[in-house]
């Protein structure tokens, strides 16, 4: 990145993600239950917490792949509305980053990683090229660009998967529990990744069990139970400080 | 040997504890040794095969045998009238009577199309097989230009050369167009057309917009109601009734019409089943970068749907491609229509005529089904990236 793009970054709206009073069922289940939730551009938060609390349903309501009854979210100073082309401008800039990868396997890891940035964002060919193998060389496996996904290993195909979410050159990154499916071999590579991804700078909401990556790299993390969000602080506190009872029993748990 | 060599074994010599002292290294498989003893035991191994093969064996010389005979060894080749076709004449045993064949080719092929202009449907079928040739060969280049000189640029071509005239061509009516070459038209058109419309009715089906999904639903149920020949007939006979008197549309366009739409709705719930088969993650991961509706459905899920259904497509255009001859109840005489018609030219009735007639016509719709079949197989390997057993 130029100092002048990092300088624009910096310029521009300093709430990357605005959420007010969201309410959200799924048929009569209160799935999020009044979240607010504020993420300020360069913040990296990590969200935790039971399966079924509604972390997922949360991070998938900053890009709009799941709607809601009531409440606001604002991406980047766009609020998110019924409106088909706001939606499709806050998702160009918001990057996701699935837990089965959701790689194309119909393309190459190339033609994955230059769809969108030549359909969506109508670059060249070959400066979409230009960019993937960027990408590719930054998540380390350049080697890979002529395979096809299913020749990958699950680690690698993540790791294909946040260079093509990268070649958006998203403001916003959304992790949904990135290295669940992956095989414990495979994790480290994955969260390297994101750290590195961390070290640049990036805005990023990540929900994850990985309670090592949330100390080494969030600002924030936070506890989600009952679609509401419990406790959030900073990692040290959270840690080594829960205030709430259900924090403490899900660290007790989770750590061991 | 090799592994008390090469391991470390403890207490008593159990293997209770084990530690790996070298790697075993890797070996080529052992090639396959008495093939002809495995083939002899898959074949006669015990009573149960043995009776398999010999009733197998026993109903492979019943069919061949005959229909050996009958196309080859005691067919008739040269000759001039159903004189040379006769068991009196030739004091033997008479098989296929191909001079039939060969005095009715014309027919066969191009109907009554007028012969003098018979040309035009040739340069057609050049033209056709020119451009068809690299479009199916993997690696040729040129594929989209090619594709929309196929399937665009070459139906126009062939509408203006078959009916004419314009640019100085005789205008050939398409009542008197028949055979092979009507044959063709139809499942072309009726393949091409009905591609588009079946992507479409699927998509439809599936949309979000409940007016879409209705209107869609019922057409799909609607056409694939109603028989083939019901459409046919309706589109030939009944449809003048409906229209005002001075809509003079050709019988033949009716017809390409009813073919499309009853076929579109067949390929429109064969393609949703290819959708359906399609996880919602690959939705989500492409509308997640920003791309809308028809970007996702274009780029990402249809080129997915289409593969997972190549062989359920291909059934569908070799149904179609048979069914076209239905067209007969509608006096368009197509390739198996000719063939009926030429049974009753007294200058070739003979006992065989009926067989050879009929041999012929299917030999050709089997070579064009197989080939469509095979090459919708090869097609399918080629596509397949994602590397599962097939």
């Amino acid at each position: 990145m130029t100092p002048q793009q990092q300088e624009l970054r910096q310029t521009r709206n300093p709430v990357a993600v605005d959420i007010v009073g969201l309410n959200k069922w799924y048929g009569s289940f209160h799935v999020l239950r009044d979240v607010d939730l504020r993420i300020a551009r360069g913040e990296r938060i990590v969200i935790a917490g039971p399966s079924g609390s509604g972390k997922s349903t949360l991070l998938r309501c900053i890009n709009r792949l799941e709607d809601w009854q009531e409440g606001s979210v604002v991406v980047d100073g766009v609020e998110l509305t019924d409106d088909l082309k706001k939606i499709e401008d806050v998702r160009r800039e918001v990057g996701m980053v699935f837990q089965q990868f959701n790689l194309f396997p119909h393309l190459t890891v190339m033609q994955n990683c230059t769809l969108a940035p030549i359909w969506v964002r109508h670059m060249p060919r070959k400066a979409a090229e230009d960019l993937a193998r960027h990408y590719l060389e930054r998540v380390q496996i350049p080697e890979q660009a002529g395979k096809y996904p299913s020749q990958l290993s699950g680690g690698q195909q993540q790791r294909v998967a946040i260079a093509r979410a990268l070649c958006m050159q998203p403001k916003i990154m959304l992790f949904d529990e990135p290295t669940s499916a992956l095989d414990p071999e495979m994790i480290k590579e994955v969260l390297d990744t994101m750290v590195m991804l961390a070290e640049d700078g990036m805005t990023m909401a990540v929900v994850t069990h990985e309670m090592g990556f949330a100390r080494q790299v969030a600002n924030r993390v936070a506890l989600m139970d009952a679609g509401q969000i419990i406790e959030m602080s900073e990692p040290a506190r959270f840690f080594e400080n829960p205030q709430h009872e259900r924090t403490k029993l899900f660290l007790s748990q989770i750590l061991r | 040997m090799n592994s008390i060599d090469n391991t470390m074994t403890e207490g008593n010599g159990s293997q209770l504890r084990f530690v790996r002292r070298a790697m075993v290294p890797e070996r080529a498989r052992p090639l396959a040794v008495d093939v002809i003893g495995a083939i002899w035991r898959r074949l006669f191994g015990g009573v149960f095969n043995t009776m398999l093969t010999l009733v197998s064996a026993f109903i492979l010389v019943a069919l061949v045998w005959p229909t050996f005979r009958f196309m080859i060894w005691d067919a008739v080749w040269d000759g001039a009238s159903r004189v040379d076709c006769l068991e009196e004449t030739l004091k033997r045993p008479v098989g296929a009577c191909w001079p039939f064949v060969q005095a009715k080719f014309g027919q066969f092929i191009y109907g009554f199309y007028p012969e003098a202009e018979r040309w035009r449907p040739n340069l057609v079928f050049l033209i056709g097989a020119l451009l068809l040739a690299p479009l199916l060969v993997p690696g040729a280049p040129l594929k989209r230009i090619n594709a929309l000189l196929f399937f665009v640029v070459f139906p126009i071509v062939s509408f203006f050369l078959l009916v004419g005239g314009r640019f100085g061509l005789v205008h050939v009516e398409t009542r008197v167009w028949g055979g092979l070459l009507i044959t063709l038209v139809i499942s072309f058109t009726g393949i091409v057309a009905s591609m588009p419309l079946g992507i479409l009715l699927a998509l439809g089906r599936r949309s979000p917009l409940p007016a879409v999904r209705v209107v869609s639903v019922a057409i799909i149920e609607f056409w694939r109601g109603v028989p083939l020949i019901t459409v046919l007939f309706f589109a030939t006979y009944m449809l003048p009734f409906f229209l005002p008197p001075h809509w003079n549309v050709d019988a033949l366009l009716r017809v390409l019409i009813g073919v499309t739409l009853f076929s579109g709705a067949y390929l429109a719930e064969v393609i949703r089943g290819g959708l359906q088969a399609i996880p919602r993650g690959q939705f989500e991961a492409a509308a997640a970068m920003g791309m809308g509706y028809w970007k996702v459905m274009g780029l990402i899920i249809m080129p997915q749907a289409l593969k997972y259904v190549i062989p359920g497509l291909v059934n569908s255009f070799i149904a179609l491609f048979k069914d076209t001859t239905l067209v007969l109840i509608v006096s368009i005489f197509d390739l198996l229509g000719q063939v009926r018609t030429s049974f009753s030219d007294p200058n070739w009735a003979t006992p065989v005529t009926l067989f050879t007639g009929f041999a012929f016509a299917g030999i050709i719709y089997f070579v064009i089904s197989f080939a469509m079949s095979r090459y919708a197989l090869a097609m399918e390997r080629r596509l397949s990236t994602d590397h599962r057993a097939t």
